[in-house]
């Protein structure tokens, strides 16, 4: 690999990155099988395609650093620490699981690792974020609060609400924006009378960083630039991170809405985790190592939930108050 | 013992709050320099800076969720909405994040967050700036109320608000800001779920909250001169609800009448009357009344707001009519 010299990161990093992302890929994979097989209950939405998001930006942040997610949450909370034992037992409705079976997919909290939550209101996580890096800097902490949200998300009032509110205030928080071009089913050209999400961010005069969202080294460096500007104390930033769906909204999702071929075109040409395996040079022996030790880890989470112990009925009476 | 107005009793707690510990902060609109729309925060950031008596703009989805990103960790902001009726406009935030973190994390989070806000009718603002919403608030499991009507009760119970791990909902009344009343030398924090019984009687029990604790307590002195024995009872909190206090006194008096500003149907009433009748159907000599504001908007006009809310002689007649059903 000659990798170093084209890059600022080590090509140990970047492997890492892969091995990351190819973990969420077979993790989704499998929560679509087990899905399709009747183990899951609820409502799923996988990340397929938006890994290099969650990888490059978690991957610049500290543990005390905190992000609040969305209702597609899986590769995020891997991302930011959780493991694939409490992320598959929580779908799996298991005592293990990261939310003790009280949250489920839309709901994955892991506070230890600074993960505040997957979130089922699209823009609900935003002014919680605010308040969170308001706290930080209140107690004077470097620490940064970070919001995933998606395009859809910038046409609810609690986005408007918390980027106004975290600039007026210039409070540590990252606003990591996934523009996957569709608000569930509608297209941003049905759902956004502009283009260029960054002029919202502009509007209240926050900095903004357009990134290829599946360039995950370029998503770990925009992602670098922005945290250490919110650090810093120079307010928050708006990073913007285009990124592409290789799936439905749901499992399940028919996408009647899509043209026809735009899945497969997409993921001919815009999946991350084959474009990062050619720039990296990882040859067949290599790249089957890797899978086989991402399959172990996916196989031991569905292991591990299926063992995993049951709630009683009556435990939904808990945990409702402090 | 020294006597302050119910809105001194609420800038004081805030303020004794904010000395002792700096976690606790405020935010709001209009909440520093202008002391907020009801002068209670007056002359709290000449003491504490801007940085802890935070104005923010019109954003109350935004206020509300600061609020609960910072309590989740571990500050104690106490938010104000400006009118109950703009507490629409928070709701999501309150219902859906700050109520459900702490379940849907397994126990993960707690949100220790106190939202302050206050309304009611008798002043002719029209029909969004005069509800009374505390039944809304009282639907959602996760979050606690409290309601106070008198200095001493909003002195304490505040305080019991913010030290709460749970998101707190307190609700005043605009026309409970200038009365006076005594209270104890020092701040005492008043337990939720204790209903405190203003007045001792045996004919016929009033459950009342907010304002309707003190037009009960002025039903009650005529109705005596009448000959009719009226207890009074104020739950202080709605959530969670001192249900023992209320059913051992109608058990005593056997008549139960019901009273809020807010409207009858759906109304908090609705819940004490379905509790009475559970827990004390065979004690009951009378149905239970509820005295509440009709099914309408607030209306502008003073001859049609005084009509749709309820009022001293709306409450003894029920009284009377529970009374005389014996």
């Amino acid at each position: 690999m000659k990798l170093e010299e084209a890059t600022r990161l080590s090509g140990e990093t970047l492997l890492s990155f892969l091995e990351e992302m190819l973990l969420i890929r077979r993790f989704e994979e499998k929560v679509e099988e087990r899905f399709r097989a009747g183990d899951l209950s609820g409502f799923l939405h996988v990340a397929l395609g938006q890994e290099a998001v969650a990888v490059g930006v978690c991957r610049t942040l500290e543990t005390d650093d905190v992000i609040a997610s969305t209702h597609r949450a899986h590769h995020h909370c891997l991302a930011k620490g959780m493991t694939a034992n409490a992320l598959m037992a929580e779908l799996y409705g298991k005592v293990e699981g990261c939310s003790g079976g009280y949250g489920g997919s839309m709901h994955l909290y892991d506070l230890a690792n600074g993960n505040l939550g997957a979130n089922a209101v699209v823009g609900g996580g935003l002014p919680g974020i605010v308040g969170a890096a308001l706290a930080f800097k209140m107690r004077r902490q470097p620490r940064v609060a970070v919001a995933f949200f998606g395009d859809g998300a910038t046409n609810t009032g609690s986005f408007h609400e918390s980027l106004n509110l975290g600039q007026l205030w210039t409070v540590p928080a990252v606003f990591v924006c996934e523009n996957n071009h569709y608000a569930e089913s509608t297209p941003s050209r049905d759902h956004m009378p502009i283009a260029d999400l960054t002029r919202r961010a502009e509007a209240f005069g926050m900095r903004s960083i357009v990134v290829d969202g599946q360039d995950v080294e370029a998503v770990h460096a925009a992602a670098t630039e922005a945290v250490a500007h919110a650090r810093a104390g120079n307010g928050p930033v708006f990073l913007l991170a285009n990124t592409y769906r290789l799936t439905g909204h749901y499992v399940g999702d028919p996408q009647v809405y899509r043209p026809k071929g735009e899945q497969r075109d997409l993921r001919a040409t815009q999946d991350p985790i084959p474009r990062l395996r050619e720039l990296l040079g990882v040859d067949e022996d290599s790249w089957s190592a890797l899978e086989t030790k991402v399959a172990a880890t996916v196989e031991a989470s569905v292991e591990f939930a299926k063992n995993g112990t049951d709630r009683l009925p009556e435990d939904a009476l808990l945990n409702v108050y402090a | 013992m020294p006597e302050i107005t119910y809105r001194e009793a609420v800038r004081d707690c805030l303020a004794e709050a904010m000395r002792s510990d700096p976690d606790v902060f405020l935010m709001g609109e209009d909440i520093a320099e202008m002391g907020g729309s009801m002068g209670v925060t007056h002359g709290l950031v000449d003491e504490f800076g801007k940085e802890r008596v935070r104005n923010t703009p019109i954003s109350e989805a935004a206020i509300a969720g600061a609020g609960v990103g910072a309590a989740i960790q571990g500050m104690r902001p106490v938010v104000e909405i400006m009118y109950q009726d703009f507490i629409t406009l928070s709701m999501e935030q309150i219902v859906l994040q700050a109520a459900k973190h702490r379940y849907m994390s397994g126990g993960q989070i707690k949100v220790p967050l106190t939202v302050r806000t206050q309304g009611g009718a008798g002043w002719s603002p029209g029909a969004q700036h005069a509800e009374q919403l505390e039944g809304w608030l009282c639907h959602v499991p996760g979050l606690k109320v409290a309601f106070p009507s008198t200095p001493e009760d909003a002195r304490g119970l505040l305080w019991s608000s913010i030290y709460d791990d749970n998101t707190v909902v307190f609700f005043e009344h605009r026309t409970l800001y200038p009365i006076k009343a005594e209270v104890s030398d020092t701040l005492e924090p008043i337990e939720f779920g204790k209903a405190r019984v203003h007045r001792e009687g045996s004919d016929v029990t009033i459950v009342a909250i907010g304002r309707l604790v003190h037009v009960a307590l002025r039903v009650a002195e005529q109705a005596a001169e009448e000959g009719i024995s009226v207890e009074i009872v104020d739950p202080r909190t709605l959530l969670p609800l001192d249900e023992d206090s209320i059913v051992n006194s109608v058990m005593k008096t056997n008549r139960c009448v019901v009273t809020h500003e807010a409207v009858t149907r759906m109304g908090f009433g609705a819940e004490i009357a379905a509790i009475v009748q559970e827990k004390a159907f065979d004690y009951l000599d009378a149905p239970i009344e509820r005295v509440g504001s009709r099914f309408t908007p607030i209306p502008f006009a003073p001859v049609m707001e005084e009509y749709v809310i309820p009022h001293e002689e709306d409450l003894m007649a029920a009284v009377k009519r529970t009374v005389a059903r014996g």
